[in-house]
């Protein structure tokens, strides 16, 4: 029971870090919170269902054509909704306000021209279990917690030895000093949101099948936003940590305490970190500046 | 003509809730995402007040605000005194918001999520009225008092407030209650209006619906957020566009805020001073 409780927990946990990096980049960059981030991982689950049962792609396809789809979708989303204000050097909660419009405005569209229904993936994996240390874990939960391991430690790797990489770290220690070393800060800040939104499509596809295909699922990405937020914002070792964290400690607190106060309790966990740890696990200096 | 006052009711409702963030958000500097739940509180605890114990309506009105300004001081302790980075201090209240409608949708007394019905419709024009005028004169009494300049000061520069002495932690703390206790006496005139409460009509949604009024309406103006959350309620309703294309609009609107005119409708004037003399714009800082 244990075992079976860590291992439901390790493989949620995996999706909410998926979700987590893509908030991450964007926070460390831009320093502000992408709300839209949730709307973009829905808008990528649509994309990979419309290609799953309109075109019959396999799996491999329809996550390619959703990590595509979605880092389109996100590089777009800076560009109308961002970048003037980013150039505006305005206040960091502009940005946050803009991107809860965008987060509005977006879930609400697939609402009145998708509809409300809910719709769910075919079934690439069937309901194939496999056998760990002697329980049982459904082939999806392995594949899902194996891939967002992997996806992280591209990312992590990417960021830490390609040029491209290097210029993201540059800028997210300092913007201006970034641009005058020759960086094209709008190249960057698209390759920014073409990652966070590659992720969002990975993590709307997973949750797409685990769960069901709906105009509000974006929501579930304030579980990312708290795992982020216990890993450090702007860390992406913290948002891996903090998203396997955070779905093992909710598997265990809805298995054996109540499932009803799991949300209460991951959104108290939120508000501790927040006020006693801001800067959460491995997070990055983060006080106001004068 | 019933249609027609209970769209004016609605309104004016909700002017009371926008009007509290307004003295919250555009005077005191400090953006929430988690004001609906005071809404909600201050239904809640009118409606089980006059339901289960058939309290007076008045004296149910009172403590419907009264609980939302106590249940505020649960988040806002915390959180302000820890001088959170305003981003944070605005998710941790989204937190709060959401964790509080889980525990109204889950308690015996509240019903649950399917809601609590057959609460007595007290709430008339007259009353929304009465609340509305008593709301607008004491926020415009509270603003120019000291405390609300210390607010203003705040939301300028918190630094040189504090520098100069005013009590950061204090004055914000008691901007929080204020604008609860705004927030909770609309909840409890919304909850004897439509005489049926359920925890999903007191989301993050509605929060952000809150926070579209007072940017729309403009930082630092009562007039400008109260015009803006009379459209967003009466016009949708007037020209009978479908609820959803609403939301959508909603979001749109915010985001061309921001990036057109994030002073918003009326930002830091008021409509009196449309005709008056013209309001120098307090010293805003350069980007």
């Amino acid at each position: 029971m244990f075992l079976q409780t860590l291992i439901t927990g390790l493989s949620i946990g995996g999706i909410y870090a998926l979700m987590a990096v893509g908030y991450s980049l964007v926070f460390s960059v831009l320093n502000f919170s992408n709300f839209a981030h949730g709307a973009v991982i829905m808008l990528g689950a649509y994309v990979g269902l419309a290609l799953a049962t309109k075109l019959n792609f396999g799996f491999g396809l329809v996550l390619a054509g959703s990590v595509a789809g979605a880092g389109i979708i996100a590089v777009l989303n800076e560009k109308l909704a961002y970048s003037s204000l980013r150039r505006r050097k305005a206040p960091s909660l502009y940005l946050m306000i803009s991107a809860m419009g965008c987060a509005v405005f977006l879930e609400n569209l697939v609402y009145a021209t998708i509809g409300s229904r809910f719709y769910a993936f075919p079934e690439f994996f069937g309901r194939q279990v496999v056998t760990i240390f002697g329980s049982s874990v459904s082939l999806l939960d392995v594949g899902a917690f194996i891939f967002a391991l992997i996806a992280i430690l591209g990312l992590h790797l990417f960021i830490n030895r390609t040029r491209t990489g290097t210029a993201i770290r540059a800028g997210v220690c300092d913007m201006t000093m970034c641009s005058l070393m020759g960086v094209d800060l709008n190249r960057l800040i698209a390759i920014v949101f073409l990652l966070a939104g590659a992720f969002a499509g990975v993590a709307g596809v997973f949750l797409g099948i685990k769960y069901l295909v709906y105009p509000t699922m974006g929501w579930v990405t304030n579980k990312a936003y708290i795992a982020a937020v216990i890993g450090g914002l702007g860390s992406l070792p913290g948002a891996l940590a903090g998203g396997l964290i955070l779905g093992v400690v909710e598997t265990f607190v809805s298995t054996y305490i109540s499932s009803v106060l799991r949300d209460v309790f991951s959104f108290t966990l939120l508000i501790a970190f927040l006020v006693w740890r801001p800067n959460g696990l491995m997070g990055i200096d983060s006080e106001e500046k004068v | 003509m019933d249609y027609i006052l209970s769209i004016v009711i609605l309104a004016c409702i909700n002017m009371i809730a926008v009007l509290g963030l307004s003295i919250f958000t555009g005077f005191t500097g400090l953006f929430s995402l988690g004001h609906a739940a005071f809404v909600g509180v201050g239904a809640y605890t009118s409606a089980i007040l006059t339901y289960y114990y058939s309290v007076p309506f008045p004296l149910a009105l009172a403590a419907g605000a009264a609980a939302a300004g106590a249940v505020s001081l649960v988040i806002g302790i915390p959180t302000l005194r820890a001088k959170l980075r305003s981003d944070y201090f605005a998710i941790a209240i989204l937190g709060f918001g959401e964790a509080l409608r889980v525990i109204l949708e889950n308690l015996e007394i509240t019903n649950g999520a399917r809601g609590l019905p057959g609460i007595d419709s007290f709430t008339t024009l007259p009353v929304v009225l009465l609340c509305l005028a008593a709301g607008v004169l004491v926020a415009r009494n509270f603003l120019r008092s000291r405390w609300g300049v210390a607010c203003i000061a705040i939301r300028e520069d918190p630094i040189a407030a504090e520098m100069a002495g005013v009590r950061l932690f204090q004055t914000r703390l008691l901007s929080l209650v204020v604008s609860a206790v705004y927030c909770g006496l609309s909840g409890g005139l919304l909850a004897h209006f439509l005489s049926f409460i359920q925890p999903v009509m007191f989301t993050l949604l509605q929060s952000t619906q809150l926070l579209a009024a007072v940017i729309a309406g403009g930082m630092g103006s009562i007039t400008g957020p109260l015009i803006a959350s009379f459209v967003f309620i009466a016009l949708p309703e007037a020209l009978r566009v479908a609820q959803m294309w609403r939301l959508v609009a909603y979001g749109l609107l915010l985001v061309l805020i921001m990036v057109y005119r994030p002073q918003g409708l009326m930002g830091y004037s008021e409509l009196s001073s449309l005709w008056r003399r013209k309001v120098p714009e307090p010293g805003r800082r350069q980007p």
